[in-house]
């Protein structure tokens, strides 16, 4: 439990990591569908969130693959309604935490998640040379990865009258030590795409 | 009573409001806050989205931060921040991972800390200094939106009721307004989509919008900058989705308190809403009759 994911996962199969990284056995789920009943984003994903357990629980390749190639994964906005009503209390919202992380290590992001990719990765770009967000460095940041110029110019100036957009970064005494946070966890992973 | 503060970032930028209001009414309750020093971003919803060491170390800093400060307890009145830091630390209960995690974060942390959050905090003061001081009672019909942080996981959050808390609504109550009953307390707004994915957001928040309007609420009151940007900020894009333009407006519970406490409007941001605050003057509106209308989740 709680071992480093990317030494133990890549040959083993996908429900066994998640039993290995998060301590979640996917076994647990009798597949009663109350998470998918109560998942806000259930009507927008390719699998509802049991059945990405299920795909988990048959433990073949190619169910894997669908795991982590799904749409789903990434739509997960962890709510934590699903793991507040699952009767066996699995925590599925750390499961998908979990394959969000390999589809991304192993490049298997679906291609409709790419804006929700797009803006995770300008979040992060935002804050790991200040140390805090960035805002308009993000919008910034977004727009670049995402390739949508003009979204939010109608936001922006609103937000600029009200004062809430601070065009200069705060930059904190321990922005090394979170470069080197960043550099040590997530690495240059985030600039592969 | 001294209490660490993490603002967080939204607090100094897009809801600085929420900030202003929550620092105008805490010395007049007897809190008195004190930043945790150097404090940096929780990672938010991009770092445990992309990988699960950096979402803890991130608040593992924070943590060893305020812990060599001298905290026992810390508030993060953003309820996003607040469950980011509340998820690490109570991951960082496992000894082997605390180890390694505060090696990456070069900050030894102990695990001493407690974080708590905005209506914890405030709760311990209502049934005494708040209701001392309420100077303008805050007549109004408000439907109390706890969004999902504040009380879920319950095993992590140990807060409330994870499906229908009450703590809001008692508050409420104590600075005069009347809570409604409704559906959508604790639905999620959207939360992190509000960019990369704004037509979602417009069809989660429109439908919180359309319940709480629909049972008579003349304002939302919120404890998370998520919630009160993706409703308030966001209103075109609802107003799009719906067909309907709702004209409520979305207060930071600090803003509420603030107005019964007798603050000033400028003092609690009131006008940094791009919904405009415009509250009738201290008239409980009359009950309005519930429309039948089917349940917001017919699309769904």
């Amino acid at each position: 439990m709680h071992g480093n994911a990317h030494e133990v996962v890549d040959d083993i199969r996908l429900g066994a990591a998640v039993k290995e990284v998060t301590g979640e056995s996917v076994a647990d789920c009798y597949q009663c569908g109350k998470c998918s009943a109560g998942c806000p984003l259930a009507a927008e994903m390719d699998y509802p969130p049991s059945q990405i357990l299920r795909l988990l629980q048959l433990g073949m390749p190619e169910y894997d693959e669908q795991a982590l190639r799904s749409h789903s994964i990434w739509l997960c906005l962890t709510c934590e309604m699903c793991v507040c009503r699952c009767p066996k209390e699995v925590d599925l919202p750390k499961v998908m935490e979990f394959l969000r992380e390999e589809s991304f290590r192993r490049g298997m992001v679906n291609p409709k998640a790419r804006d929700i990719l797009a803006f995770h990765k300008a979040f992060l770009d935002a804050i790991r040379h200040t140390g805090r967000l960035y805002e308009v460095g993000l919008i910034g940041s977004y727009k670049m990865r995402s390739f949508h110029m003009l979204q939010d110019m109608l936001a922006a100036p609103k937000l600029l009258l009200r004062g809430k957009l601070k065009l200069l970064p705060h930059r904190i005494e321990g922005r090394d030590a979170v470069s080197r946070i960043f550099r040590r966890t997530i690495g240059k992973k985030d600039d592969s795409e | 009573m001294k209490l660490g503060y993490y603002p967080g970032c939204s607090l100094l930028g897009s809801s600085r409001e929420y900030g202003e209001s929550f620092c105008a009414i805490a010395p007049r309750l007897g809190l008195e806050l004190q930043e945790v020093p150097d404090w940096n971003c929780c990672g938010a919803s991009a770092a445990h989205n992309l990988n699960r060491e950096l979402s803890l170390a991130l608040p593992a800093r924070v943590l060893g931060l305020a812990e060599r400060a001298g905290f026992a307890e810390v508030v993060a009145p953003c309820s996003a921040c607040y469950s980011r830091l509340a998820v690490a630390n109570h991951e960082l209960q496992d000894e082997t991972l605390r180890r390694r995690i505060s090696e990456i974060a070069e900050v030894e942390y102990r695990g001493t800390v407690r974080i708590v959050n905005v209506l914890e905090v405030l709760a311990r003061f209502a049934s005494d200094s708040l209701a001392r001081k309420v100077v303008e009672p805050f007549k109004h019909r408000v439907a109390c939106y706890y969004g999902c942080y504040l009380v879920r996981p319950p095993k992590i959050t140990k807060f409330d009721r994870p499906e229908d808390p009450q703590s809001m609504d008692e508050l409420m109550k104590v600075i005069g307004a009347e809570p409604i009953d409704w559906a959508f307390k604790t639905e999620c707004c959207g939360a992190g989509f509000s960019v990369s994915r704004t037509d979602l957001v417009a069809k989660l928040s429109g439908k919180i919008l359309n319940d709480a309007v629909r049972r008579g609420a003349e304002a939302i009151i919120v404890a998370c900058p998520m919630c009160q940007v993706n409703l308030d900020l966001r209103r075109d894009a609802i107003t799009g989705y719906l067909g309907r333009e709702h004209t409520i407006p979305v207060l930071y519970i600090s803003q509420a308190i603030g107005l019964a406490l007798g603050v000033d409007e400028q003092s609690l941001g009131l006008h940094r809403h791009i919904v405009p605050v415009a509250l009738s003057q201290n008239t409980t509106a009359e009950p309005v009759p519930v429309e039948p209308v089917s349940s917001g989740r017919e699309d769904a």
